[in-house]
């Protein structure tokens, strides 16, 4: 997944969460990155037509941007499904995080015919929680 | 949340390693069911049996190459037994309808193997971090594999192309 996507589903999920726009200083938190990144990559997004920027308040997906919010968040979704009860990784919401910008979609979309996604996914995602609300954390041991 | 497409840790490889491992098993099991549910039907000829028969057995020794650099960082792989069980469950629902989504499912499989060792080896090369296996062992090992899949997608378009 690459950054603009990374941000795309950033910006998606603080605005459910604040059922609002999303703050900068609320991405940079969740994007470990500083407030001047994010200022920067929403400019971008902001030319891309994919996000649209009030000053003081934050960024707001264009329908565009929705759509392509989803299809990552859909990509993390299976990598996070896929660690959890694949792999088995009790850490599959930070390794999956870690793992997002090396995992190609098309990847994921492999990934995808093993696991059992349900067809509401993205909706089922938590933004809270940071994943599913159907998924089961590994009960056995890690693939170490 | 990483931002950065780098490998920095033995742990983050090996488990990258492990992703491409299952990525192998499943395009085994998936030839190996293509070619059972497309047996008895019209149109596979000899050249695609071939074709799903090679592609399983490939991808059987890339795992076994990547199982032997998993194991030097002391992690495990998934066993293709358990991986063929899930590809067992879901394959009614993504099984390809036809002869030619057989054929496409098959190109998909080697495309994605190939965008997933060459994001792999950008990600190490990316990465000043040393790793507790030889770096350049890896990276050859991956490159190798990297270049039989790009085999790979030249023999099935050219399946596609003289069928079409």
């Amino acid at each position: 997944m690459n950054t603009a996507d990374q941000y795309l589903k950033a910006i998606y999920l603080v605005q459910r969460m604040e059922d609002g726009p999303a703050a900068t200083g609320a991405l940079a938190d969740m994007l470990d990155v500083s407030p001047a990144s994010v200022n920067e990559m929403v400019g971008k997004l902001q030319d891309r037509g994919l996000v649209d920027h009030e000053k003081y308040k934050g960024a707001t997906l264009t329908d565009d941007g929705i759509v392509r919010a989803e299809d990552a968040l859909q990509t993390y979704c299976i990598i996070e499904r896929f660690l959890a009860n694949v792999l088995e990784v009790e850490d599959y919401r930070g390794e999956a995080s870690a793992l997002e910008a090396v995992i190609d979609d098309t990847v994921a979309e492999r990934l995808d015919t093993i696991i059992d996604r349900r067809e509401e996914c993205p909706d089922c995602f938590d933004a809270e929680a940071d994943q599913c609300c159907y998924l089961e954390a590994p009960a056995g041991e890690s693939a170490d | 949340m990483s931002l950065g497409q780098r490998v920095a840790t033995d742990h983050q490889l090996a488990r990258l390693l492990q992703i491409g491992a299952v990525l192998e098993e499943v395009v085994e099991s998936r030839a190996y069911h293509h070619l059972d549910s497309f047996e008895d039907e019209e149109g596979v000829d000899d050249d695609v049996r071939h074709l799903l028969e090679h592609a399983a057995e490939e991808s059987a020794e890339h795992r076994s190459r990547l199982e032997a650099l998993i194991e030097e960082l002391d992690a495990e792989t998934v066993p293709y037994e358990e991986i063929n069980k899930l590809v067992e469950a879901q394959y009614a629902q993504t099984k390809p309808e036809d002869f030619d989504g057989l054929l496409y499912d098959q190109l998909c499989n080697e495309e994605t193997a190939y965008k997933f060792y060459d994001d792999l080896i950008e990600a190490i090369e990316a990465s000043e971090s040393e790793f507790s296996i030889d770096r350049e062992q890896v990276l050859d090992t991956l490159r190798q594999i990297r270049e039989e899949e790009a085999e790979g997608v030249e023999d099935v378009t050219e399946i596609m192309e003289r069928r079409a």
